[in-house]
């Protein structure tokens, strides 16, 4: 294991022909307010020191004198690509620590909706990558394919971004009565479009060039830096909380981990395209199939979790997401943590950028899918 | 005063007449200067706003999107007004900067560009300058702007500038080899450095089909060379924005960033109007042989209208790449350079050589 | 294994380490000065194998914070929550356990910034989201007047 960093700033290591540039925390490629100081010799990066909290928001701070349907409603700020899971993640700690058993129904469509998110978060992903690397088109062909999610979005929860549809003890409304029409009609468009993300750039030879071999994480770095999520079973570290501790309708399902060894960029990039395939799967299982039933179950007025500590883990877009919530029996919790997957995976970037030049800087922290708010929290 | 779109020649020449008539010789040629210069600064000014506007509704289609609509008829005014307000903008000297090189620097940008645009000729009679090594100049000249860029860059107190600067003076020098070395095909073919003559010498069939193969290795390479030239994508190290922010032009602002944005567009026609006439013939319409039907329904589209045919087809196709291709790495750029197009090129010199001496070509 | 065998396993590498069964995971409460120790051989012990550390974070009681570190493994996917308590509110010291996952120097700079909480041999115990001089603000006696509207 490579020594965690060295202390860039201590002027006794600085030789005359290495030099400091600040990427960020106004910078093209840093997807929001996160800087890097990268200490550079000519172009290759010695290494790299993140600098973050610009828009720490005290978000755990502020959940502590809120109560638990209260602060359901801030988890969205923080991804704010993955709002959906992490709604669903308080819900379920909330609904696991009372031992409220939600209805089918609330099961299947939270399912649908995660994979939803997840699909919208990877095509948002999927065109920042692109930019990142130069090929703007890759932004529009994005966008254009993530506007229908929104609208589905919008039509059932009314935001198109930060939904809050999870309450405790199920949704807060039904769907919308075209929910199963739009949403087939998504995965049939979608399924002819995909492929074109693929001709555009994954099969683009300087694309190619640019990514494979660059920034390797093995195995074993990605397990000990808990870098979870795509980015994870890139390097053949199979850490899908769906298969592992199943929750919602994910039991249900048949959908592929997929998993790859070369831990390198490409691979990165590349198990983000399949895993939206395996998605469309597993809401196409769904779909067909949503039961009928309540929305919700009645929960008490004032929600109070007994006395203890509760964790659950769900899979984001970007990797394992993580309530621990500490109660103490009152209507609002002690201490709450959100164990967020950037945050982690951003601090294993120094890693993987040594010796690459700046370019290959921005393309691994591409493929890392950073977000910043989820980092910042 | 005979007029004619076909054949500008007259025309000069009767201008000329008319001035020298009534003035000295010298303020003649004064006059005659300061028209040509009016002339192609109405030019530049004019097809740079084209070619932004351009820029813009390609990209947009490539991007399945509708680009300017709002301005003027299918936003035709809007890069004039992009044009307006670049030109009010507050001019920002960033704390720091070597004023003197950091002002000189667009100025040598954008100078270069007249230099070599007074070379082209647009139509048969419609050319400043003709001189005997024109190709050579050209070459020459064009790479004095990476000194404009490398001065940017160097004097903006800015890393991310001096970064772009250094890119840009090792790609540009790099890539002249390939144009330099394609060029120098096709004058092995064409026989004369001037570009009146080797315009002339495609009058009956353009050099890409007259010299079969190398001509058409020749044509690929500077293509890929002259975008390379040109800073724009993929090969857009300089500026890549999502790496440097804007490269050598970070620290610029009003008119100073409005000649490096005028010069960017400017070079991409000068690469075009070269491919244009060392390749595709220039002004020439499309002949094959001499004197047949063909040759004739051709020469109803004038010169000029063929010339700039020719240069948008190619802006266009440069164009293309930029908004399909992901930009290459700095060191990908230089190994494509030294290590694949440089021997091709070599290569593709000796196969032309051959090619002249065994009366191969036609 | 299951969480009497960690039990076992774990009582006979710290004596001095208490159990809570009932929650959701097993809970060890370490002392403070076992940690590192403990930390160390669950990781490079073949039977436990606690190569992944999901969360790190703390607590703030009324006499002491509460360090919480949440392990799994990848090999035999159990879960185990360590849980190491400083000495005083004063003086709060832990060591660092970042040598042996190194996701944990993040973690621990993010516990520094929040509660104050040092560690020790951690190698750059820099403030993460907060600047130098700002409050610990996850700590529950933590006052700021101008940002902090209490309703």
């Amino acid at each position: 294991m490579a020594e965690y960093r060295e202390i860039i700033f201590n002027s006794d290591k600085i030789q005359t022909d290495d030099y400091f540039v600040n990427i960020g925390p106004q910078h093209p490629s840093t997807h929001g307010a996160l800087r890097i100081v990268a200490k550079l010799e000519g172009e290759i990066v010695q290494s790299i020191d993140p600098v973050i909290g610009y828009i720490h928001s005290g978000i755990e701070k502020m959940c502590e004198s809120l109560s638990y349907p209260q602060l359901i409603h801030l988890t969205d700020r923080m991804d704010y690509l993955s709002a959906h899971m992490n709604n669903e993640a308080v819900c379920l700690c909330i609904e696991n620590a009372l031992q409220v058993e939600v209805p089918e129904r609330v099961k299947y469509i939270r399912t649908i909706m995660d994979e939803l998110t997840r699909i919208a978060s990877h095509q948002l992903w999927w065109c920042a990558t692109g930019m990142d690397m130069g090929a703007m088109t890759t932004f529009f062909y994005g966008l254009r394919d993530r506007e229908p999610i929104l609208d589905i979005f919008e039509e059932t929860c009314g935001a198109r971004m930060t939904f809050n549809y999870n309450v405790p003890g199920g949704l807060m409304f039904d769907i919308h009565p075209n929910f199963q029409k739009r949403v087939k009609d998504f995965i049939r468009y979608f399924r002819k479009k995909l492929p074109e993300y693929d001709t555009l750039l994954s099969g683009n030879v300087i694309f190619k060039e640019r990514t494979k071999g660059l920034g390797v994480l093995s195995k074993e770095e990605a397990i000990a830096w808990g870098v979870t999520g795509p980015s994870g079973r890139a390097s053949g570290y199979s850490c899908d909380v769906r298969k592992l501790h199943p929750y919602s309708a994910y039991p249900y399902v048949k959908f592929e981990e997929k998993l790859a060894t070369d831990g390198d960029t490409f691979w990165r990039y590349q198990l983000r395209i399949e895993e939206m395939w395996e998605s469309m799967k597993i809401i196409e299982q769904l779909i067909d199939n949503i039961p009928e039933g309540d929305f919700a179950v009645k929960m008490k007025g004032v929600i109070k979790l007994p006395e203890g500590e509760f964790y659950q883990r769900v899979e984001s877009a970007r990797g394992e997401f993580g309530v621990f919530i500490v109660s103490d029996g009152k209507k609002n919790p002690y201490r709450l943590k959100f164990r967020s997957p950037g945050f982690s995976n951003l601090f294993v970037l120094n890693e993987l950028v040594k010796g690459v030049k700046i370019a290959d800087l921005v393309a691994i922290m591409a493929t890392l899918d950073l977000v910043i708010p989820d980092i910042d929290r | 005063m005979a007029f004619s779109i076909y054949d500008f020649t007259d025309l000069a020449q009767s201008i000329h007449n008319g001035l020298s008539s009534s003035l000295t010789p010298v303020w003649t040629t004064v006059i005659e200067w300061a028209i040509i210069g009016i002339l192609y600064i109405l030019f530049v000014a004019l097809f740079g706003l084209f070619l932004v506007y351009a820029e813009r509704k390609v990209c947009a289609a490539i991007q399945q999107r509708i680009g300017p609509n709002r301005v003027g008829p299918y936003g035709f005014i809007q890069t004039i007004a992009d044009f307006i307000k670049l030109l009010m903008k507050e001019i920002i000297n960033p704390k720091g900067v070597d004023h003197f090189l950091y002002n000189l620097a667009p100025y040598i940008v954008i100078a270069t560009v007249f230099i070599i645009i007074s070379m082209f000729p647009f139509a048969p009679g419609l050319q400043s300058f003709d001189f005997d090594i024109g190709v050579f100049f050209v070459t020459a000249v064009s790479s004095v702007g990476v000194i404009g860029i490398l001065l940017a860059g160097w004097s903006s107190n800015n890393k991310y500038s001096l970064i772009g600067g250094i890119r840009s003076g090792a790609q540009i020098i790099s890539y002249e080899l390939s144009v330099g070395l394609s060029l120098i095909t096709m004058i092995i073919l064409s026989g004369t450095m001037q570009i009146s003559g080797i315009v002339n010498g495609q009058a009956d069939g353009w050099f890409l089909f007259k010299g079969h193969i190398p001509a058409f290795i020749a044509f690929v390479i500077f293509i890929i060379a002259g975008t390379a030239e040109t800073n724009r994508g993929p090969f857009d190290l300089p500026e890549g924005e999502s790496e440097l922010t804007g490269g050598f032009h970070t620290e610029y602002s009003g008119i100073k960033f409005a000649f490096f944005f005028l010069a960017e567009y400017m070079n991409l026609f000068i690469v075009a109007a070269m491919v244009t006439i060392v390749f595709l013939g220039g002004w020439q319409p499309l002949h094959f042989g001499t004197g047949n039907g063909f040759n004739a329904a051709m020469d109803l589209l004038p010169p000029i209208i063929w010339f700039f045919l020719k240069v948008c087809t190619i802006i266009l196709l440069i164009m293309w790449f930029k908004w399909t291709f992901p930009r290459l790495r700095v060191d990908q750029i230089l190994t494509l350079e030294w290590k694949y197009l440089l021997p091709i090129n070599l290569f593709n010199i000796i196969l032309m050589s051959v090619v002249v001496l065994m009366g191969w070509h036609w | 294994m299951t969480n009497e065998e960690l039990k076992l396993t774990i009582a006979k590498l710290c004596s001095s380490a208490e159990f809570k069964d009932g929650a959701q995971f097993l809970e060890v409460i370490v002392p403070a000065a076992d940690l590192h120790h403990l930390c160390r051989e669950l990781r490079h012990n073949g039977e436990t194998a606690f190569d992944y550390l999901f969360c790190l974070t703390g607590v703030d009681y009324p006499t002491y914070f509460e360090v919480v570190y949440h392990l799994d493994s990848t090999r035999h996917r159990h879960v185990v929550v360590l849980k190491a308590r400083t000495a005083s509110r004063e003086y709060p010291v832990l060591d660092t356990i970042g040598d042996i996952w190194p996701t944990a120097y993040s973690h621990e700079r993010e516990v520094y910034d929040l509660l104050g909480v040092r560690f020790n041999n951690h190698p750059d115990m820099r403030r993460l989201f907060l600047e130098d001089g700002w409050g610990f603000p996850l700590r529950k006696d933590y006052v700021d007047p101008v940002r902090i509207v209490e309703r």
